[in-house]
């Protein structure tokens, strides 16, 4: 056997060990989050519990991680009164850093790379994490991730002007934040997240002018609609959002066509909140190389699972949202648990008794979202933007056409049934024609609208459309934030541009000549143009 | 369903740009060809690249540079390309490597100016007071890897070609000396003439007809910002970095450590990222320290098969004597419009009519040892 030889040039051994390490890393600071980080630390684990909340105020103008809609108030552009304001608003953040957990706020965790197929030059595992100023990465044992879940964002004329949100964007604005800066809602959806979404907003002293169902009945508990028919909120059924007016400050009022034809009517509001469906956060997942699977009984994307929390990498378990929807507080908390003992068994630590999981409330997500896109679809015309970022409109979107900066369109012949006609329908590919999805938003307001759009336009469930693969960072951030300046030795010393094979740059005429030596002596591999 | 139950007079294994450069140049003379793929168009290293229009290493040279003005007039799509370069040292070391290449051009005939610190700072306007210098490449240039690769399948199509997605060849047929038909799950294709340019797994696929093509897979990650004010020539790197801003704004780069691996008949698993993209993040904001606050949004990573001596192989086989092969070694993009029409060349007419391309015949690496990955450390890591 002869020794082991190794390219200089190769990515094995050019990592450092992590900055730091901690034996179990949590990420998401919700219900299953905390109680998953609690109960390691208090069966002796080592943990860091990790939350990017609050999230910077430009992070929060660009809709990530939560679909903002410009609705927050100058009281986020201060982090550290935020910081206050978070921990207040979040009494089991006080509880776990008494259990000895090391908490992280303010703090975004935008990648996990695990070692295998492709990666076997890490240094172990590890979750890249970053602040406003620097990034850095983190070792673990055992990563649980317990991202929660960000909102559906759907497109209607006007939907890309302020006051057009999410259900969690405004969740988070009114409770973690205390930052929201609307008055007047109307509502989109009338399943419970929409009904629990009124209820809040009426908690706050706003006022909801209406909720808003395509469905010709409302889908959400009877009681939670008949308290919120009671507080004077109309629900209004079988009817669709056909514009949002607005102004200057964004939407002034949001008109709603019957679905069955008929005249519209007006209703004057400063937000329309889509509380239409929510989407489990499974980018760190994603980008970990755990396997995932369309479930339409989860909510949409999620990790396959066994016992409910343990992905297929044994180093990674999942909690809460991110998990799969369905769940309330109290079971996204047992679930946490669950997830802890998982990982403290794995690691031989003793643990309590087994927690014991519950029922999570099955919905037809999926179906209901196409429901709603169908509809939205029949409003307005194909100049609907679809990608934000992008400025992709439904028709170019349908076209697969190229985008404007380019000119006019060069695959007139070629559209969405002909690259059908291909093979199946893949996201990924219409993207990189269209550019839908490609900005620095990451999708976060458009991938599921992209994905229902082509559904409905092949007339196939929208579960069969592969994932838009997520890609780190997971978050945007800025080229001085995420860099390694602190970057090892053995990198800088093994980097080059390409493969660093010398022979690869000799040109054609001198290959066999004595001046291929001088080439390669005085460039190396390090050639490319 | 012609198309799955049918051959074609030459059939294609592979769906990258070389490939479908082939198919498309084939296609223009006439020929009844017939593409088939793993997967969907593109998919691998051909759509996931830094798309660099310049190898002046290669004899397909000098047709690259022919060809990639005329490549949106000729295949009727956008690619996006965009003629020249500008590369930015900001060490001593990187300015006399970037000059020692500018020289190496004007030997071959092409123009390149050498720039001073002052020139290249007005020359990039994303540059800063660290840039010492550099080189302006008045040939080459950049395209869009994605749209260049849809760009060939739609002319193709155009022309009649016909392209099979999601069918991956898992055996040649061979008999007499001539492969005759290529078996697929979705069918077995006859041919008359095939060529393979199926990337990592040409090799697995070559092997049963006692062919042996030495290729070693590896995994390349690049990084991509949000889009940054056009600069007038986007094609800009340097700094160990290859890469470009896009049309669109966006600067997309690469370079540094590859992880060596291994591919399967069916391709890669994955093409994860690693944490790399931070020394790639902390390169772009030195080339270009003036977009040091622009927010990186992606990543993606490509699997490149190499040779031995990191050369491409494209070669007219003489047994079985109707198979063409080409493996482009990571310089695969660039170099497709010329590909393609030396591909097309060796199909119909046994030799290449614009250059001489002997140095690239698989003859050289006769007596390559079987543990020649393991010689080198091109294996994945233990």
């Amino acid at each position: 056997m002869r020794d082991a030889v190794r390219d200089p040039h190769a990515i094995d051994g050019k990592f450092p060990p992590p900055e730091r390490s901690s034996q179990i890393v949590v990420i998401g600071a919700g219900p299953a989050g905390l109680a998953a980080a609690l109960d390691c630390a208090r069966a002796g684990a080592q943990v860091l519990l990790v939350d990017e909340n609050p999230v910077s105020a430009s992070l929060m103008a660009d809709d990530a991680p939560l679909y903002f809609g410009q609705r927050m108030t100058g009281a986020v552009q201060s982090k550290a009164r935020m910081i206050e304001q978070v921990f207040a608003a979040n009494p089991g953040l006080e509880e776990v850093f008494e259990a000895g957990v090391d908490v992280a706020l303010g703090t975004y965790a935008w990648g996990a790379f695990l070692e295998g197929e492709g990666t076997r030059g890490l240094s172990g595992p590890v979750v890249g994490l970053a602040d406003e100023d620097r990034s850095w990465m983190v070792g673990f044992e055992r990563l649980i991730v317990a991202a929660g879940a960000r909102d559906l964002a759907l497109g209607f004329p006007g939907w890309d002007q302020p006051g057009v949100m999410g259900a969690n964007g405004l969740h988070a604005l009114l409770t973690t934040y205390d930052a929201f800066a609307g008055r007047r809602l109307v509502i989109l959806g009338s399943d419970d997240l929409a009904l629990n979404t009124a209820r809040l907003a009426l908690a706050r002293g706003l006022e909801v002018a209406a909720v808003v169902e395509v469905r010709d009945k409302a889908q959400g508990a009877p009681g939670l609609l008949a308290m919120l028919a009671d507080a004077g909120v109309e629900i209004i059924t079988g009817h669709v959002v056909q514009l949002a007016e607005g102004g200057i400050d964004g939407v002034t009022r949001v008109w709603l066509a019957p679905t069955r034809g008929g005249a519209a009517r007006a209703i004057a509001c400063d937000t329309v909140c889509q509380a239409i469906g929510l989407v489990p956060a499974i980018e760190l997942l994603d980008v970990a190389g755990v396997m995932l699977t369309a479930d339409t009984a989860r909510g949409g994307h999620v990790p396959v699972v066994t016992d409910g929390v343990r992905t297929s990498r044994p180093e990674v378990f999942v909690a809460g949202d991110a998990a799969g929807l369905g769940l309330d507080r109290e079971a996204a908390q047992a679930q946490g648990r669950a997830a802890a003992r998982a990982a403290l068994d794995s690691l031989g630590l003793a643990a309590g008794p087994e927690p014991t999981l519950m029922a999570r409330r099955v919905a037809e997500t999926m179906a209901y979202q196409t429901d709603w896109m169908r509809a939205l679809l029949g409003q307005g015309d194909g100049a609907v933007i679809v990608c934000q970022c992008e400025e992709v409109t439904r028709e170019a979107l349908l076209a697969v056409r190229q985008p404007t900066y380019l000119g006019p369109p060069s695959n007139n012949a070629r559209d969405l049934r002909s690259l059908a006609g291909d093979g199946p329908i893949n996201q990924d590919q219409i993207k990189r024609l269209t550019r839908a999805c490609m900005g620095v938003c990451q999708a976060r307001r458009c991938r599921e609208q992209v994905a229902l759009t082509l559904a409905v336009a092949a007339d196939v469930p929208v579960e069969t459309i592969p994932l838009a693969g997520y890609r780190a960072p997971v978050r945007p951030l800025p080229l001085k934030v995420l860099a390694a300046w602190d970057e090892a030795g053995a990198m800088s010393a093994g980097w080059d541009v390409w493969f660093g094979i010398p022979t690869q740059w000799t040109p054609y005429d001198d290959i066999g000549t004595d001046r291929e030596g001088r080439h390669a002596e005085i460039l190396g591999g390090d050639m490319h143009l | 369903m012609s198309a799955t139950k049918t051959g074609a007079a030459v059939v294609v294994v592979g769906a990258g740009v070389t490939g479908l450069s082939a198919a498309w140049w084939l296609a223009r003379s006439g020929v009844d060809v017939l593409v088939l793929d793993k997967g969907v168009v593109g998919w691998e290293a051909s759509g996931r690249n830094g798309g660099g229009a310049s190898h002046y290493q290669s004899p397909l040279f000098h047709e690259e540079q022919r060809l990639w003005p005329q490549m949106d007039d000729l295949l009727g799509y956008s690619t996006e390309y965009r003629r020249e370069r500008l590369i930015v040292a900001v060490t001593p070391e990187q300015l006399r490597h970037y000059h020692y290449m500018a020289d190496m051009h004007g030997e071959l005939g092409y123009r390149v100016d050498k720039l001073d610190a002052a020139a290249i700072r007005e020359a990039v306007p994303l540059a800063g007071d660290n840039a010492l210098g550099g080189i302006h490449v008045f040939f080459g240039g950049h395209a869009n890897p994605q749209r260049t690769v849809q760009a060939y399948a739609w002319a193709l199509q155009d022309l009649g070609g016909r392209i099979l997605q999601h069918a991956p060849a898992i055996r040649l047929i061979s008999s007499g000396g001539r492969v005759s038909a290529v078996e697929t799950p979705r069918g077995t294709f006859a041919c008359d003439a095939l060529v393979v340019a199926a990337g990592p797994q040409s090799g697995q696929l070559l092997a049963p007809l006692g062919v042996r093509l030495p290729l070693a897979p590896a995994r390349a990650e690049m990084i991509v910002t949000e889009p940054a004010p056009l600069m007038a020539v986007g094609g800009v790197d340097g700094n160990g970095l290859y890469g470009r801003q896009t049309l669109r704004g966006n600067l997309a780069y690469g370079g540094g450590p590859h992880e060596w691996m291994d591919v399967g008949p069916l391709g890669p698993a994955a093409r994860p990222s690693t944490p790399l993209l931070r020394n790639l993040a902390k390169r772009v904001a030195e080339l270009l320290p003036k977009a040091a606050h622009l927010r990186v949004i992606r990543s993606w990573a490509g699997v490149v098969e190499n040779t031995p001596d990191g050369r491409p192989v494209i070669e007219r086989l003489t047994n079985p004597e109707n198979v063409t092969i080409a493996t482009m070694s990571g310089v695969g993009f660039g170099l497709s419009p010329a590909t393609g029409h030396a591909i097309r060349d060796l199909v119909l007419d046994g030799v290449c009519s614009f250059a001489d391309l002997g140095k690239l015949s698989l003859a050289r690496f006769a007596d390559l040892p079987d543990d020649w990955r393991e010689a080198r450390g091109w294996t994945a890591a233990a």
